[in-house]
């Protein structure tokens, strides 16, 4: 049973942790791609902002949470999520709403908005310093062990942050859902995505679409840095990482599909986990009955975990080869 | 498709026949060189001048898939690392300790038992022709290529982790460097073949995803496969073509070097020149123009998009090991998203995207602003220090000049948007040829 234990530990719970961070982070590309119809590369960096924004603000008042009794890093995160959200449509405004006005081509866009994650990471890092830092700055992250099996020795462990992980998430995805399906703005964002000409053509206002847009982008961005930040710690270089899992994500799921996009993160991460997880720990029990010519390398795992990218960049040309629409047949192509 | 309502009309028409423009900005770009000459002193701005020169390849390499096709390439980083390994590996001493053992053998052995995996593999896939049901000889092949990629992924690390500890890494081939930037060339062009017969008959956006993951894996395979390249430890000193610097001096074997790049650089300039002009050139433009009515001409449009992005990383992996070659040192953790992807971008946006001259005067205009943005940056920070200790009593942290360092993406970051905003088609833009 420990093998099992093992499994949990390094399977379930770290899958379904990175799965959550890679949907909210795909949501908010998904949602871009569809409206804008352009890959937006700096979301991840985004994502990195806000959480240097609860950083910061969780640095600058580090006790107000201990009167709620949640870690002050989840206090700030409304506050966090807000400035992001300033700073995406802020962002349109800026760099993206010229060149559409211009009517470039969304490739144009697209490089546009790898200037604007350079410029990001540029201003991250003058702030911030390149070192990690902890989210939790006076709290302490709780840990909580279970031993749910009879005589075995290894518990199975999940954090606080976790926790609230799983929550934020499910409540994320259900409002995003509740919004686009009975809303006015959603119903409007969806008749955006479907067909631009024909909803400005309805009288839908294609500006205030595209703010919305950002809004709720920006927001899930916040939320997917600050709870990946709180699982491990804050890194400027956050974010490469992540954008190839999460483009793979929202591809895979089907661009302008948000459950699609639930759907491509938890794929992406449970393949990661499986890729890298150690296969031998579970034919190590039966080693004793295995025949004589049959030695057991060490190691069974598919990959490294250096070579974890790989993981999410074979999803994405597998699928790309065989099914380029995603497996929720995506509208843009 | 959406993204072809590009209008000629657009372009700046060919006005004089003087290159006022092309002129004026060269005699800029000479004195901008003169000024860094005069400041660093000749030896470090001669080594400028061939990483400059180095770079110039490489964004010619860009050009031609983003200016002459409008395909966007966000991974050049990858094929510049593969050019970079393979200069290593074929200019570098022939490792005894390796060679004289077993280790080759064995080597060969796995190399053999992948071959032969996957020719069991192709096999299986084929089984539905003996009348297996199409459903069993997925599932037969899809286990067996699992089973098989096991076995040959263990008998390899083990035989990656022999070398390490015998002999360190396998070495090279000890051959002249120039082998090495051809092969390179090959290996970056076989890569790109792959990558662009996935993505290059489906959306623009889908191709920059897809090289960016792939410069991001050839990066991580080159930085952990330590029996091939000795991963961090690095290989150095990479033997140059030319009389290196300890026969001639810093100065006068980097002139020379120079020399060598440049004329590389005028026969690539020459051919494109040539292509460029030429009915194949007028198709592949006519393509990025209009897919639709090219596609009408009876042109295919998906094989010479390959062709042409093909060619461009050929072009770069050449490129790669030119500046490997330079550098004397092969890094895989030098290989930065930042140095090798977005700063060759902002060269080609900058100096006119298909315009090889343009081109190569942006290669060299956005080297020179970014070496000399390192003691800007720094002297702005100290500036800023002194400021806000004397105005505020502000102690700066120890780290803040890695951190001025760091910021300095903002400079690749804000030239992008700005030239996307302001000179969408480059300070030397394309000519169009008007026949009224």
């Amino acid at each position: 049973m420990n093998e099992l234990v093992f499994f949990i530990n390094n399977v379930v719970i770290a899958g379904s942790v990175t799965g959550a961070i890679y949907a909210i982070g795909a949501i908010g590309v998904t949602l871009v791609f569809s409206i804008m119809r352009f890959a937006h590369f700096a979301h991840a960096d985004i994502m990195t902002f806000g959480a240097f924004m609860v950083l910061v603000l969780t640095t600058a008042f580090p006790s107000v949470g201990m009167s709620i009794g949640v870690p002050t890093a989840l206090v700030m995160l409304p506050v966090a999520m807000v400035i992001t959200a300033c700073l995406a449509v802020g962002i349109d405004k800026a760099f993206y709403k010229p060149l559409r006005a211009h009517g470039v081509k969304p490739i144009v866009m697209v490089i546009a908005s790898l200037g604007v994650t350079l410029i990001l990471q540029g201003m991250i890092r003058l702030f911030s310093g390149t070192g990690g830092q902890g989210l939790y700055v006076d709290d302490r992250k709780a840990i909580f062990r279970m031993l749910p099996f009879e005589n075995v020795r290894v518990p199975i462990v999940i954090t606080e942050p976790q926790i609230y992980l799983f929550a934020i998430t499910l409540v994320a995805v259900i409002a995003l859902h509740l919004f686009l399906s009975r809303s006015r703005l959603g119903k409007a964002m969806r008749a955006m995505s479907d067909n631009p000409e024909l909803a400005q053509a309805s009288g839908i206002n294609t500006n205030t679409i595209v703010a919305v847009t950002w809004v709720i982008a920006g927001g899930l961005a916040a939320i997917a840095g600050t709870l990946l930040s709180l699982d491990v710690t804050f890194k400027p270089d956050l974010s490469f990482f992540l954008l190839l899992p999460i483009f793979a994500a929202a591809i895979v799921g089907g661009v302008g599909h948000p459950f699609g996009a639930v759907a491509g993160g938890f794929v992406v991460a449970f393949a990661e986990t499986l890729a890298v997880f150690n296969w031998g720990v579970f034919l190590r029990p039966f080693r004793d009955s295995l025949p004589t010519w049959l030695e057991l390398p060490s190691n069974l795992a598919f990959v490294g975990t250096e070579y974890k990218i790989v993981v999410p960049f074979f999803i994405l040309v597998a699928i790309l080869i065989w099914r380029p629409t995603g497996i929720f047949k995506g509208k843009v192509i | 498709m959406a993204d072809n309502n590009y209008t000629p009309q657009d372009a700046t028409p060919k006005t004089s026949s003087l290159p006022l423009r092309e002129l004026c900005l060269f005699g800029a770009l000479l004195i901008a060189i003169a000024g860094v000459y005069a400041m660093m002193g000749a030896a470090y701005s001669t080594r400028m001048l061939v990483e400059a020169a180095c770079y110039a390849i490489l964004a010619l390499g860009l050009t031609i898939q983003w200016g002459y096709a409008g395909q966007f390439n966000a991974g050049v980083m990858g094929f510049v690392a593969l050019g970079g390994v393979s200069a290593m590996l074929f200019s570098v001493p022939v490792n005894e300790a390796f060679w004289g053992s077993e280790l080759p053998a064995e080597l060969g052995k796995v190399l053999l038992y992948a071959i032969g995996a996957t020719l069991l593999v192709v096999a299986a896939t084929k089984l539905n022709r003996l009348g297996v049901p199409k459903r069993v000889r997925t599932v037969f092949a899809v286990v067996l290529a699992i089973v098989l990629y096991m076995v040959v992924i263990s008998l390899l690390r083990d035989v990656t982790a022999e070398i390490e500890s015998q002999a360190g890494f396998i070495g090279g081939l000890g051959l002249p460097p120039w082998t090495g930037w051809i092969v390179g060339g090959a290996l970056a062009g076989v890569v790109g073949y792959f990558i662009g017969n996935v993505c290059l008959g489906l959306r623009s956006d889908y191709l920059a995803i897809a090289t960016l993951g792939i410069a991001e894996i050839i990066k991580a395979f080159l930085k952990n496969s330590d029996w091939l390249t000795r991963g961090t430890a690095t290989v150095s000193p990479l033997p140059w073509p030319t009389p290196g610097p300890e026969t001639l001096g810093f100065t006068l074997s980097r002139a020379i070097y120079l020399s060598l790049t440049a004329v590389i650089i005028a026969a690539i300039f020459f051919l494109l020149h040539r292509a460029y002009h030429a009915p194949w050139g007028r198709m592949i433009r006519a393509i990025r123009d209009n897919e639709v009515s090219a596609a009408a001409m009876g042109k295919d449009i998906n094989k010479r998009r390959l062709e042409i992005f093909v060619l461009g990383c050929i072009l770069m992996g050449v490129g790669g090991g030119i500046l490997a070659s330079f550098n004397s040192l092969f890094d895989p953790n030098g290989y930065l998203p930042l140095n090798h992807t977005f700063l060759v971008l902002v060269m080609v946006i900058l100096g006119g995207p298909g315009n090889n001259l343009g081109t190569i005067f942006g290669a060299v205009a956005v080297y020179i602003i970014w070496i000399m943005s390192e003691p800007l940056a720094l002297y702005l920070m100290d500036l800023a220090v002194a400021f806000g200790a004397f105005a505020f009593d502000w102690q700066a942290p120890s780290t803040i000049d890695s951190r001025a360092l760091q910021a300095r993406v903002m400079v690749i970051g804000i030239l992008v948007t700005l030239v996307l905003r302001f000179a969408p088609k480059g300070l030397l833009p394309e000519h169009i040829k008007q026949h009224d």
